[in-house]
């Protein structure tokens, strides 16, 4: 499959570290993302896009589980659909048994290219992070520094620097589904 | 926030990714799950005073590769269910493995002695405290793994818990083994199978709550 094998390809230069050609697998995936969940949450379209950032989230902080024999629209696939179960139980939502989960190649299917704003704010989440994850967050992902430099910055240790920019987006994780 | 806003946010800096991160993590939890085991074996059981003796006799051994296989199988069943998307595949077919060869060596030594002799084979000397004793030792392999299991992506988290129990259950009886001085099949059947079960249980039970991402 075509699209399997551009994605596989970007993600992995990603996991080696190229950051340009990782935020081209993230913009690629989050188009099927969001084609994915706007069929499945057909009646709540307003929480497409939040769902959208969250699975994002999600496949960033366990691109960790991904290996290289897997094929990468099953693994995506695959958490798209426990962050929408998980969504859909938290909620409550009662005739999800009429919603269709499956089918990876669907997700891969079709793309939706309206990047949209969220409804949740993760900025203003992100604020509400400890000092030694905010920071780090704030100068290396949304001013680009790096960890030296920020390191430099806050008087952190550069280990402590990357521990917080991996704590912190964890930690974001958790309190978007209430864990923390 | 914008979803492209986030996926810059997510992508500016990204740092390599070590390829064997989730085995690495999974190793260091089982080796922290046997040392542990070791540890309280000692302290509270200590081991058999024959154990060298013991160390001769095929039955030891049988049990000592019971737990090794188990360990084994369920560490391939825990590396699969940590990573979304991973076919399990026949992992939970081979966990079965181990058990059914002991119960069938089991029944066949049942059927090969005498009647009155076949309760003593099955409870041995030890059978009140053996599957607590088992349950005792893998609470920190229960705690190490669920910990390194919390740290990767399950989605089935009622089988990943109790996949997690199942291996320090196993690994805790890698260490019970060295002190316990039951050596019948029919014995290791019934309270070893009932010892790994009792964390396997805890795990399915705790597994949907404490590794929910």
């Amino acid at each position: 499959m075509e699209i399997e094998e551009r994605l596989r390809a970007l993600l992995l230069q990603g996991l080696a570290g190229e950051a340009r050609d990782y935020e081209r697998f993230l913009a690629a995936l989050s188009t099927h993302l969001r084609a994915f969940l706007r069929r499945r949450l057909g009646q709540w379209p307003d929480e497409v896009e939040d769902l959208v950032q969250e699975t994002l989230l999600a496949v960033h902080n366990q691109r960790h589980t991904y290996r290289a024999d897997m094929p990468v629209t099953a693994w995506a696939h695959a958490i798209a659909r426990y962050k929408l179960v998980d969504w859909f139980r938290a909620h409550a939502v009662r005739g999800t048994r009429n919603v269709p989960l499956d089918g990876a190649d669907e997700l891969f299917s079709t793309q939706d290219q309206d990047a949209a704003q969220a409804r949740r704010d993760l900025g203003l989440l992100l604020e509400t992070l400890p000092d030694k994850q905010r920071l780090p967050i704030q100068h290396v992902k949304l001013e680009g520094l790096s960890v030296v430099e920020t390191a430099r910055l806050t008087g952190l240790s550069e280990s402590a620097v990357k521990v917080g920019v991996h704590r912190g987006l964890k930690a974001l994780a958790a309190r978007i589904r209430g864990l923390a | 926030m914008k979803t492209d806003e986030l996926i810059g946010i997510l992508a500016t800096g990204a740092r390599p990714v070590a390829p064997h991160r989730l085995e690495q993590r999974f190793g260091g939890a089982a080796l922290l799950g046997l040392l542990g085991a070791g540890v309280l074996m000692l302290l509270g059981y200590g081991v058999r005073p024959d154990l060298a003796q013991a160390l001769q006799l095929p039955m030891w051994w049988l049990k000592f590769s019971f737990a090794a296989a188990l360990a084994g199988v369920a560490a391939l069943a825990l590396l699969r269910l940590a990573r979304p998307g991973m076919r399990l595949g026949h992992a939970l077919a081979w966990v079965l493995l181990p058990p059914l060869v002991l119960w069938m060596m089991a029944l066949a030594a049942l059927q090969g002695a005498a009647p009155g002799e076949r309760a003593a084979m099955v409870l041995g000397s030890t059978w009140r405290s053996c599957p607590f004793n088992i349950a005792l030792l893998s609470l920190p392999g229960f705690a190490a793994l669920l910990w390194a299991m919390r740290q990767a992506a399950p989605t089935r988290l009622r089988l990943a818990g109790a996949c997690a129990g199942l291996l320090a259950g196993a690994l805790a009886t890698l260490a019970y083994a060295l002190h316990c001085p039951e050596m019948q099949a029919p014995f290791l059947a019934v309270w070893y199978v009932l010892g790994i079960a009792l964390p396997t249980a805890l795990g399915a039970l705790i597994g949907p709550r404490v590794l929910r991402w």
